[in-house]
């Protein structure tokens, strides 16, 4: 093989046509959508769509199914200003800005676990394990406690996403710090770290919690448990905001995340600035998880199942960061929907429910990744 | 052709100094082997080379230019690096870990084209593994999967690379294979390669120019046929032996002294060898 650059021709002649790409022995690799796509996989592509209007499904659902049932058309018409009181009602305040927390926090959650999981190549190194949403619940708990004594009802509320932040950044700079050996981390050890930090964390919200007023207390218990219960378009825009700011700078990044699965070494021989990248991707991870957070509670397992999910359903080596974000949005929204139905009348919290399905999912996975010395 | 050279290097983990005024040349078109005992910085040494370590004093030059001063992307086009246990994720077809190899050759405005799909065949072809393309790297054998790790490297198309202990694991025949693909393309393309090996006889046989270390220095550097002599042997790994010719390519072959099988005369180091 020569060592010369690739010819440029051959680049730009190919950088302007959609080509269906074969590889030598006539497989059908993707389509070839220069300049942004390179390669595209059909499967990929297809479980994304299709994962996503699943999602869309499960929101219409979410907003149309309850103790007054409104028909998907109503439901339309009450978004578009055309329908009935009643159901604008229902729909505009109570039902839409729910199922829309309930999309954009099951996103955040599902893109934090992919982040996390990804650049600590572990498929244990999930927020909701390893301390970051205990930080986030440690310092929601806090504001809720501190600014709940001036503001009545929901109101503090303002209040929970900051402190939810602060919570899981010192959190997952600790397990960061502590995770750092000769010059790199590894997952193992982060995860580790991270269980013992879980612990100190929870029994620090323990003793705020014990510390304070009975009221306010089962307040955040509530918050604690993980509930979309009356959730207004405010949490809906913490979480969309910490999206779009998460979103575009994970996308750009998308090639070192995908390499961060690689091992440090690999990726940096690859040329990829592997300490930089990682620090990035991870903040991005411990603010999708902190917001996230803030708007929901700490609701567990997302984060966890949605990126191995995903991967399974694109049958992909690497864990697909979008498809983990349509997927975890997908599982909230079904999991809410559940944990408002079983017991109808009575609505459970949706961190039951995840919790209920979730905990199986990780005994599976332990003992998987015991048997396959996968975990380290 | 491109030479690689560490100059004045201070190696260190932390506090825990490696090698300290640590000087080593990578001959340009030449596979250079490192040997030495276990724990004496030859990887260390390999890892500086690669920049994965950033030496405490020193600079290592890529041509004239310290590879400090290059970025990410333009190191990984001149210079590739096998690790020594490089990890993969769970079930990635050798098709798609072989074109990772092209990432440093990628923006966002630039991405995957034919062109890369073309060099990505050829390394494939080249280390022999244009069959494996579709299976799965979990279930290819040890020197198989070694293979697809080299064409990986290939794929990124530089004038330099580095390999960590290459045929640690492998049994004999794929020890052999590896080496041979190794020696094969550096012919082919003039590739600069240095390599970390464990077996000294297989250093002298596939290396141009050999490096040998103890405890953080070099003590000795050159061809094989030159450098490696039962004094040298002695001081770098404390080892009695005598050497002897290899019958196939006449270079050194290092036999250790101590106990013969049980009830076979040894042989006095004047008398002849008979090779059959």
């Amino acid at each position: 093989m020569s060592v010369r650059p690739a010819p440029r021709g051959v680049a730009t002649a190919a950088a302007h046509r959609l080509a269906a790409v074969r590889a030598r022995r006539g497989r059908w690799v993707g389509w070839e959508i220069p300049p942004f796509g390179g390669i595209v996989r059909p499967r990929v592509v297809t479980v994304f769509v299709v994962v996503l209007g699943l999602a869309a499904a499960a929101l219409v659902a979410s907003v149309s199914i309850g103790q007054f049932p409104i028909p998907v058309g109503d439901v339309v018409r009450a978004l578009t200003g055309t329908g009935g009181a009643d159901a604008a009602l229902i729909v505009r305040e109570l039902r839409l800005p729910r199922a829309l927390t309930a999309l954009l926090v099951g996103a955040a959650f599902g893109l934090a676990g992919a982040l996390m999981q990804a650049v600590t190549r572990n498929p244990l190194a999930s927020p909701d394990l390893i301390g970051i949403s205990a930080g986030a619940s440690t310092g929601g708990v806090a504001a809720m406690l501190i600014g709940g004594v001036t503001a009545a009802g929901a109101g503090s509320y303002p209040t929970v996403p900051f402190g939810a932040l602060v919570g899981a950044i010192v959190a997952a700079t600790v397990c960061y710090g502590m995770a750092f050996r000769d010059g790199t981390i590894t997952g193992f050890r982060f995860v580790l770290v991270g269980i013992g930090v879980q612990g100190a964390l929870t029994a620090l919200t323990g003793w705020l919690l014990a510390r304070a007023d009975i009221n306010e207390a089962s307040r955040a218990m509530v918050w604690l448990t993980g509930s979309l219960n009356g959730r207004g378009f405010e949490h809906a825009w913490w979480a969309g905001l910490a999206l779009l700011c998460c979103v575009p700078p994970v996308v750009a990044l998308i090639r070192p995340y995908q390499l961060s699965q690689y091992g440090d070494d690999t990726a940096r021989a690859l040329g990829v600035p592997v300490d930089r990248a990682r620090m990035l991707l991870l903040l991005a991870s411990v603010v999708l998880a902190a917001v996230a957070t803030a708007a929901a509670g700490p609701v567990g397992f997302v984060a966890l199942a949605a990126p191995q999910i995903a991967r399974r359903l694109t049958a992909t080596a690497d864990l697909p960061l979008l498809t983990s974000g349509a997927v975890g949005a997908t599982l909230l929204l079904l999991a809410d929907l559940a944990a408002r139905l079983v017991l109808a009348p009575i609505e459970l919290p949706v961190g039951v429910v995840t919790g209920a399905i979730g905990a199986p999912y990780l005994m599976w996975l332990l003992t998987r990744a015991h048997q396959s010395g996968r975990a380290g | 052709m491109t030479t690689l050279v560490g100059d004045g290097l201070r190696l260190a983990y932390g506090d825990r100094v490696v090698a300290e005024g640590f000087d080593i040349t990578l001959p340009a078109g030449k596979i250079t082997a490192l040997v030495g005992p276990n724990a004496c910085g030859k990887s260390t040494a390999l890892r500086a080379l690669a920049r994965l370590l950033t030496p405490a004093a020193g600079a290592v030059y890529l041509g004239d230019a310290p590879i400090a001063d290059f970025s990410h992307r333009e190191l990984a086009q001149r210079l590739a690096l096998l690790p020594q246990t490089p990890v993969a994720p769970d079930g990635i077809t050798v098709r798609d870990l072989v074109a990772r190899g092209r990432t440093p050759y990628q923006r966002w405005w630039r991405q995957w084209s034919r062109a890369d799909e073309e060099i990505v065949d050829r390394a494939l072809a080249a280390t022999g593994t244009a069959e494996l393309a579709d299976r799965n790297l979990d279930e290819l054998s040890g020197g198989q999967r070694q293979r697809v790790w080299i064409a990986l490297a290939l794929a990124q198309q530089t004038p330099v690379l580095l390999l960590d202990e290459p045929t640690t694991y492998l049994d004999l025949a794929f020890q052999v294979d590896v080496l041979e693909l190794v020696a094969e393309l550096n012919e082919r393309n003039g590739t600069t390669v240095a390599m970390v090996l464990h077996d000294l006889n297989q250093a002298c046989r596939y290396a141009d120019h050999l490096v040998a270390m103890r405890a953080g220095t070099v003590v000795a550097a050159g061809p094989p046929a030159e450098v490696v002599t039962a004094e040298l042997v002695r001081e770098v790994f404390g080892l009695e032996c005598r050497i002897i010719s290899c019958p196939v390519a006449g270079t050194p072959i290092v036999v250790p002294e101590g106990r013969s099988r049980r009830g076979r005369p040894r042989v006095s180091p004047g008398q002849e060898v008979r090779l059959t």
